[in-house]
């Protein structure tokens, strides 16, 4: 069964009509990618699934867990609602760390209030929750090796440049082990030189084997890390398949037109 | 002469501290809640709240003072002379002594948490969206999003113009002066009646600089301070 199934998503901002139903599936430890020109309606299709608009009709299923449906009437409670947003996990073009915290805390915050949660539901002991909020560090101080910040742990986001903060930002979403993790443009906003390091650490979390939905405008790198490819026109899907059967076999002339703008830009 | 002045005038100056620290006690965390009345999504009470604090700035703090001390003295003898005696009557009758102390504190709270709330809804409105964006896909909850994440960064920037404000304020609590509260400026007023001195009226201008020199100081650290981050 698919990791990630969504069906017929549509959306619209007052009289735009932004996603005219998109119906797309990913397996598990597969990698999207999800290009089109500017408008075409990419940035939302993520943001709805990963929580932060929500559909106006349609479903989304991350590993078997319903997180929308706009069939469903009955109101979410706060306990379901969080469990469906830790479903997926979302890397922003702008990176949006927290600037007031070091690299460590901004990896370890969300799971440390989390735990703490669950510390009260549970009533364990304070030798337990210590326990439990030091294993937090550890694993935060592993997370952040693998994306190669070992050295930066103290440092505040305003002392990292681009490509680290968002190699941090990367290393704060896999922290809580998302099902699927989204990328919203994730290199848009750095210089095409340090672009690389980030690059390279997304090609590593697909070999490890991570699924990831990725919305890019570098088409050379999803040619290279997607197993599939989806474009985007105008709030439909234009065209799907693997990397090569778009890239060097488009049908469409949309695409084919896309593609040769993208290649001479 | 000189250390006689002194001494009556740091009396003085004691009620203008005095002021001056329960007005910020309380009206730091009201404001806040002010300013979450405003930015609410209940029209209603956004509404509502907005309205309060067009009034409350849209006025001096002088006549809130006057309105705050005499109003209900007004309340109060009215419901004295009625005939009869319950006790709604009686309690409205207690309020014709209205603590003059009582009254200032009212007034200044009301007045600079609407002032305060205004400066807390500039700097959260600041905040950029993908703050509270990045919040939530981290499962946070909005409460945790907002004292977590969101508040620090409030702060630094609120900084400048609350220390703006609360410098004001000190200069403000001459007003009391109006409903008869013995601050420093009474004080120091006194003696030209008493003394034909008006050289302890001006004396005065030294405490309100050297309390104001402290609070800049103070507020300089805090910015230096909130430093280590940008954003």
């Amino acid at each position: 069964m698919a990791i990630l199934e969504v069906n017929n998503i549509c959306k619209r901002f007052q009289d735009n009509e932004v996603l005219k139903g998109i119906s797309f599936s990913l397996e598990e430890g597969q990698v999207l990618s999800i290009i089109g020109s500017s408008g075409s309606g990419k940035t939302t299709l993520l943001r709805c699934i990963t929580g932060l608009e929500t559909a106006d009709s349609g479903s989304i299923c991350v590993g078997g867990r319903m997180t929308f449906d706009s069939e469903r009437r009955e109101k979410l409670s706060k306990a379901e609602k969080r469990e469906n947003q830790l479903c997926t996990g979302l890397v922003f073009q702008s990176f949006n760390l927290f600037p007031q915290y070091t690299v460590l805390r901004n990896v370890t915050l969300a799971k440390e209030l989390l735990v703490k949660e669950t510390c009260r539901a549970e009533k364990c002991d304070k030798k337990e929750k210590k326990a439990r909020l030091a294993a937090i560090e550890d694993e935060a101080k592993r997370v952040i090796e693998s994306v190669g910040l070992s050295d930066k742990l103290a440092s505040y986001p305003c002392e990292l440049s681009g490509g680290q903060q968002q190699r941090v930002a990367i290393a704060r979403a896999l922290m809580l082990s998302p099902k699927v993790l989204c990328f919203d443009e994730p290199t848009s906003a750095l210089d095409p030189e340090i672009t690389g390091e980030v690059l390279a650490v997304i090609r590593k979390l697909a070999e490890e084997g991570r699924t990831m939905l990725i919305v890019t405008h570098e088409m050379g790198f999803a040619r290279e890390v997607s197993n599939e490819v989806i474009f985007m026109h105008d709030g439909v899907i234009g065209e799907q398949g693997s990397p090569e059967e778009l890239f060097d076999r488009p049908q469409s002339t949309r695409l084919k037109e896309f593609l040769s703008a993208a290649l001479h830009a | 002469m000189f250390w006689t002045v002194t001494q009556s005038l740091l009396k003085g100056f004691g009620t203008t501290v005095e002021i001056f620290g329960l007005t910020l006690l309380l009206a730091l965390p009201l404001g806040l809640l002010l300013s979450f009345g405003s930015m609410s999504r209940f029209r209603v009470l956004k509404w509502l709240v907005k309205t309060f604090i067009w009034i409350i700035r849209g006025t001096p703090l002088m006549l809130q003072l006057i309105i705050i001390y005499y109003g209900p003295g007004l309340v109060g003898t009215w419901a004295q002379g009625l005939e009869q005696s319950n006790f709604l009557v009686d309690w409205l009758a207690s309020w014709s002594v209205f603590d003059r102390f009582v009254a200032v504190i009212v007034a200044f709270v009301i007045n600079y948490s609407c002032y305060f709330s205004e400066i807390y809804r500039g700097g959260i409105e600041s905040i950029s969206r993908g703050q509270y964006e990045a919040g939530q896909v981290l499962g946070m909850t909005r409460t945790q999003v907002f004292f977590k994440v969101v508040l620090l960064q409030v702060v630094k920037r609120i900084v400048p113009p609350m220390s703006n404000e609360i410098i004001t304020l000190v200069k403000d609590t001459s007003l009391a002066r109006i409903i008869a509260v013995y601050e420093i400026i009474w004080a120091g007023q006194s003696f030209i009646k008493s003394a034909g001195l008006l050289w302890p009226l001006f004396y005065t201008g030294v405490f309100y600089l050297a309390f104001n020199g402290l609070l800049t100081v103070l507020f300089g650290r805090i910015e230096k301070k909130l430093n280590y981050f940008r954003g």
